[in-house]
């Protein structure tokens, strides 16, 4: 429990750190968004409504630290402020339409990834310098080295563009309506499929690495040459055994993995025009649309923050050595 | 004076020999010597890479090697004066990204305490802020510019190798020939610096690396993202403006893909270099590989059980 608290308190202290920065940075420079949006609409707005959109925005003329908790307070009950861009709607609400796509694709593409990682990285080790523990290392090192969204780039220009198998872009066409039909999920799926695999290819590499270099050290184990020599099946020393055993690493780096995936999907997104968080936070930024900006900055933050604080949990409940350590 | 003169010589010229003597190593070195002289001399020797020079879109064809860019700009002379900007900016935050880290680490290992409770709360929590929408936010608030880039991405990108540096010194400073520095009076600084850092070159070295090729990706992911100066020709913005001209949808290839390649090959040499190193430095590693090669000759495959191998000799 007093482990659970500890880490707790490590994330809070984290998103506080967040917070923090995102109320400052904005302060640092010269101008502020109200202003910004008052040239947007190029004086069909009155004088007076600058004020209130400076009010709006928390930019008082109050001192720094009252702005401060107002802020703070604002962000508590979820009010980030109002979007520029798509003013006058509130950015929760912006933010929320892009989260679901960014969940679904990020999420989609690290379960597919680590399954498939973690389980080449077990017959690598398994059969070692064997066929895939020779090739895909090096495999996994050559597509490392390209920039990701190179990658999909390419992809997109060979499976959209000249073999025209995958659509070009966006979560679903156009012409269909969001529902729960048939129709409309394998459209999704289609759309999905070059985003999710470019993904799964640039980050597959390191799961087999990982769980190959864990695996080895396991293999090595008194316990498993007893298991061996107790006659078990190969297949049950290998899963039950040393893959069992040799699965923590991989689940302590699946925090850490989301937040890359998380942040990292912003690439993607802007390669595909794919409708998520990550293509709405390169818009705000091209818009100067500050407050959707830092908006969608917490809200990436705080959904790693939560996904490390889960892994922890999990990591507690497989392993019984940090158990013991605490208590 | 001259004595440790002369002992540093000979190390460089130890890892010099070690660097010739691996075959990976050699080559992520002549890959990497190839990019820098093409960064120096490139820029010379082609025109100028603003200059308009032809119908745009062009493929490659004898008078533009790599055809022309969407506003008719000579896409080779971009990806020469891209390498210079692009590699300047990756050794450079390389190099500081692993001082940062290595003052912070450092410091927090050898000292210990409260001071160490907090130096790694801090690195912690820059661990744990996902870094690319970090990155995005501040170069947002800030002009934009190549300094500006190369700021972020120190910020961003220190903390891994406090980590790190970190738990080596720990390690290292539990050790007898430290309580023995100290016992004879050493100061800290000169502990740290003369006794400690010494033992942790090879991982120093290592780390430089690895944090360029963090430092050229995502300096050309923040210029994709047009969070550069994209005015400025670097190989981030000839993506940008790859992308933002459609060269996918009119398949104009020759915009992107000769840059990706560079990305790429920069990357693949440093990490083969790398891994040359690990094997210089790592005793471990050049044993198991020695022992392989012998099998091999032999006629064995390495597998799990240790096999008898006869010295007829």
């Amino acid at each position: 429990m007093r482990y659970i608290f500890k880490r707790l308190g490590f994330y809070v202290l984290a998103a506080w750190v967040a917070l923090t920065l995102n109320f400052f940075l904005p302060r640092l420079m010269p101008g502020d968004p109200a202003t910004a949006l008052f040239a947007r609409f190029k004086g069909r707005l009155a004088p007076e409504s600058l004020e209130a959109l400076r009010a709006a925005f928390g930019l008082t003329d109050a001192p720094l630290i009252m702005q401060y908790f107002t802020y703070l307070g604002h962000v508590l009950r979820g009010d980030f402020g109002m979007s520029v861009a798509y003013f006058p709607a509130p950015v929760s609400e912006v933010i929320g339409t892009g989260l679901v796509w960014t969940l679904f694709l990020a999420g989609s593409a690290l379960l597919i990834s680590f399954t498939i990682g973690t389980l080449l990285g077990i017959a690598a080790a398994w059969w070692r310098f064997g066929k895939i523990d020779n090739l895909a290392p090096s495999i996994g090192a050559f597509l490392g080295a390209f920039p990701y969204f190179w990658l999909a780039m390419v992809a997109l220009y060979i499976f959209g563009f000249k073999l025209a198998w995958f659509p070009l872009g966006h979560a679903y066409s156009d012409t269909m309506t969001p529902s729960f039909s048939l129709a409309f999920i394998v459209d999704v799926a289609r759309h999905a499929v070059l985003p999710v695999g470019t993904v799964v290819l640039a980050t597959i590499g390191g799961w087999l690495l990982t769980m190959r270099n864990t695996m080895v050290s396991v293999l090595g184990r008194d316990y498993v040459n007893l298991a061996r020599a107790k006659g078990l099946s190969p297949r049950r020393v290998a899963l039950r055994y040393a893959a069992r055993n040799a699965l923590l690493p991989s689940v302590t780096g699946f925090g850490m993995a989301l937040g890359f995936v998380l942040g990292g999907s912003l690439l993607t997104e802007i390669v595909f025009s794919y409708p998520g968080q990550g293509y709405l936070l390169v818009q705000a930024v091209r818009n100067q649309d500050y407050a959707l900006m830092q908006g969608i900055f917490l809200v990436i933050t705080l959904a790693v923050l939560g996904a490390n604080f889960i892994v922890d949990l999990v990591a507690l409940r497989l392993d019984p050595r940090i158990r013991d350590s605490v208590s | 004076m001259s004595k440790p003169k002369h002992a540093k010589k000979s190390v460089a010229g130890e890892w010099w020999m070690a660097i010739r003597r691996d075959r990976k190593a050699t080559a992520g070195s002549i890959i990497l010597a190839v990019f820098v002289l093409m960064g120096i001399f490139g820029p010379m020797l082609a025109g100028n890479p603003h200059d308009l020079v032809g119908i745009p879109l062009q493929p490659p064809s004898t008078e533009h090697w790599l055809g022309t860019t969407g506003q008719g700009q000579d896409v080779f002379a971009q990806l020469l004066a891209g390498t210079r900007i692009s590699l300047m900016i990756g050794f450079g935050v390389g190099l500081t990204v692993v001082l940062v880290g290595a003052l912070v680490g450092v410091t927090a290992g050898y000292f210990g305490g409260r001071v160490d409770a907090i130096l790694s709360m801090f690195f912690n929590v820059f661990l744990v802020i996902p870094g690319l929408p970090l990155a995005i936010v501040i170069a947002a608030y800030l002009p934009s510019g190549s300094f500006t880039l190369a700021f972020v991405l120190v910020v961003t990108g220190w903390a891994w190798n406090a980590r790190v540096l970190r738990s080596q010194t720990l390690a290292q400073s539990k050790r007898d020939y430290v309580a023995a520095a100290r016992v004879a009076g050493e100061t800290k600084f000169r502990i740290i610096s003369r006794e400690i850092l010494p033992t942790m070159t090879s991982l120093l070295v290592s780390q430089v690396i690895g944090s360029t090729v963090y430092a050229i990706g995502a300096q050309v992911g923040l210029e994709f993202l047009g969070l550069g100066d994209v005015a400025a020709i670097t190989w981030g913005t000839i993506l940008y403006w790859a992308q933002n001209d459609s060269a996918l949808l009119t398949g104009a290839w020759w915009t992107f893909a000769p840059t990706g390649l560079a990305v790429a090959l920069v990357g693949f040499g440093l990490t083969m270099l790398n891994s040359g190193f690990d094997e210089i430095t790592n005793p471990r590693l050049r044993l198991e590989r020695a022992w392989r090669v012998h099998l091999f000759g032999l006629g064995m495959a390495p597998g799990r059980s240790t096999p008898v191998v006869m010295d007829n000799e």
